[in-house]
């Protein structure tokens, strides 16, 4: 099975660009076995709605 | 001619710009974004200057501060990737490398095992989110300074990809970097703004 640094790594490079089948499995098995990667994931795409909220941020005030 | 007498709910809201306090906490917010970006001070002053002055010249637009901030901000954004655009020049990647901090392998001997495993006690934790107002002014100071606690190689790559919004091809064609230098810096700069966000934030004790 994948190691969370490569699952990790992997999960930060879905924000650049499309995982390929084969990545996109190998995660898929590791986040279905892995709570603490799969919330990895989860807080990548946070970070960047963060992110965008932090420069543009209408729904605060 | 409209009556200066009466009141005129269109009448812009000058106040906004009166407000020394806010506008001298924007303008540094800007300044310290738009340097990152161009590493230029000169460059980065004329650059939030303008996109003040444009705001200003749009003065009907803005009721509220969040909307002049959201305006100033996407007209900065547009100022800077026109810059970078222009000046493929600004890559000096001696100068960048000696702010990207020598312990990267240490970071991830941190936070993993020899074996390619979270360390127990680096797990990622169950973030709640930041939505109520309260909660939302101490929360971006958190994270502007996690921001600022990033190499200076890190943050700027990550602001040119999650503020600017730029893709990576046009990043890596700009800076002279693989692609996959790229993204293993922006991983490592996320790997950790989130340890730092949890650390500080989601840890939940943040005093209220």
């Amino acid at each position: 099975m994948m190691k969370c640094t490569q699952a990790t790594q992997l999960l930060s490079e879905k924000l650049e660009r499309p995982l390929n089948t084969t990545e996109k499995l190998s995660v898929g098995m590791h986040t279905a076995m892995c709570p603490a990667c799969r919330r990895f994931g989860k807080q990548m795409l946070l970070l960047r709605g963060l992110a965008r909220r932090y420069v543009a941020p209408s729904k605060d005030a | 001619m409209p009556n200066a007498a009466q009141p005129n709910p269109f009448e812009p809201d000058k106040h906004l710009f009166d407000d020394t306090v806010f506008m001298q906490t924007l303008r540094t917010q800007m300044l310290k974004f738009a340097i990152l970006q161009v590493r230029n001070e000169t460059l980065a002053e004329d650059a939030v200057q303008e996109a003040i002055l444009s705001a200003y010249q749009h003065i009907e637009r803005f009721n509220r501060q969040a909307a002049l901030k959201t305006w100033v901000f996407a007209i900065l954004k547009n100022k800077l990737i026109d810059l970078l655009r222009k000046e493929k020049r600004y890559t000096d990647a001696k100068i960048l490398d000696s702010g990207a901090g020598r312990n990267d392998e240490a970071l991830l001997d941190n936070l993993f095992t020899e074996q390619g495993y979270w360390q127990k006690d680096q797990r990622p934790q169950k973030w709640d989110e930041p939505d109520q107002d309260l909660e939302s002014h101490h929360f971006w100071k958190i994270f502007d300074t996690c921001l600022d606690a990033l190499p200076a190689r890190y943050s700027r790559l990550f602001m040119m990809r999650e503020f600017l919004e730029l893709d990576s091809r046009e990043i890596c064609d700009n800076e002279a970097l693989s692609i996959s230098n790229l993204n293993t810096t922006l991983f490592r700069a996320r790997l950790r703004l989130r340890e730092c966000l949890e650390d500080n934030w989601f840890a939940g004790e943040h005093p209220l």
